[in-house]
């Protein structure tokens, strides 16, 4: 059975060939979603990928978070389907209210892009269970609005329940509190990742292959159900 | 019959204009001001203190009994992140 991934694209997205390449370096069936459409088309898991969604008008994300494919993106969630959100998508996933907090323009207002490392706190996602325990590997940082923020008691909650799945190796990149470079929802099936590992895929293009465990983790996850 | 009437008079009861100003809460930093500040001094305005950016929406309603409660609803659901951001609503 092939495991097929639902790579959502609106418009503006930038890194949906990126991340649906990413699916079949892994070994799975990249199935493209549109925005504007509710039909999943029967996928095991789905990615909102990075890029610009409708310009980032209004805030990033806020206008993605109200289309049509996220309202049964939301119900999918809520029953449990694997949902990653990269960049974009994370901001897609926070204006959506799926996951806590906000992503905010970096401190230093400058567009970050470089690689950096992460380390994984929770093996317990879909998307990070080929993990080894606290495994740094490099990706690649580029965004201008990715500092994440949240309240202190959300922050207390995410922390305690080990619901922060990456965070920057070195500290503090672009003002996200206490380094947080990901987050995952109470179940943990719905994980929004500020850094990039579908641009970490290959050796000679990219930030070396410390992005494929995420995807090798669902096509595992997936499979296993 | 005097309610068709009124709707149909711009301004009457059918349409409402509000605004809609959104800002960043206090206690979140705001690097775009803090830019512009910067800008401020570079110009010679030596005494701006500080730059807070903000929004704002304009937003006409047609046949709303309550716009402005509408307006809130609407600010809060779209046009303002409840996380990061405080609005307040006013007639236009």
């Amino acid at each position: 059975m092939a495991r097929k991934v639902g790579i959502v694209t609106f418009p503006g997205s930038l890194d949906d060939v990126d991340a649906a390449r990413a699916v079949r370096l892994a070994g799975g069936v990249a199935v493209p979603l549109w925005h504007a459409e509710r039909d999943l088309r029967g996928v095991d898991a789905v990615i909102l990928p990075g890029g610009f969604s409708y310009g980032d008008y209004l805030r990033c994300g806020a206008i993605a978070a109200h289309s049509p494919v996220m309202t049964a993106l939301r119900q999918a969630a809520r029953a449990g389907l694997p949902l990653l959100g990269i960049c974009n998508g994370f901001q897609i996933l926070c204006e959506a209210h799926l996951l806590p907090g906000a992503l905010t323009r970096n401190h230093r207002r400058r567009f970050i892009n470089r690689e950096v490392t992460i380390k994984i706190e929770n093996r317990a996602t879909p998307w990070t269970a080929k993990f080894t325990e606290y495994e740094e590997v490099t990706v690649v940082l580029k965004s201008g609005e990715g500092a994440y923020l949240a309240d202190l008691a959300t922050i207390g909650e995410l922390e305690s329940a080990g619901r922060v799945v990456a965070r920057y190796v070195g500290g503090d990149q672009n003002g996200s509190l206490d380094a947080i470079a990901g987050i995952a929802s109470e179940e943990g099936n719905v994980v929004g990742l500020m850094p990039h590992p579908e641009h970490a895929m290959e050796a000679l293009t990219g930030a070396g292959t410390g992005g494929r465990r995420f995807f090798e983790s669902i096509m595992m996850t997936v499979l296993a159900r | 019959m005097r309610r068709y009437r009124e709707r149909g008079v711009a301004g009457g009861v059918g349409m409402a204009k509000i605004v809609v100003d959104v800002m960043l809460k206090p206690e979140i930093r705001d690097p775009q001001g803090e830019a512009i500040a910067a800008a401020c001094h570079r110009l010679g305005f030596a005494g701006v203190r500080s730059v807070r950016q903000g929004k704002r929406f304009e937003v006409e309603f047609d046949g709303e009994t309550d716009p402005e409660a509408k307006a809130a609803e609407l600010a809060e659901d779209l046009l303002a992140n409840p996380v990061i951001e405080e609005f307040s609503i006013r007639r236009g």
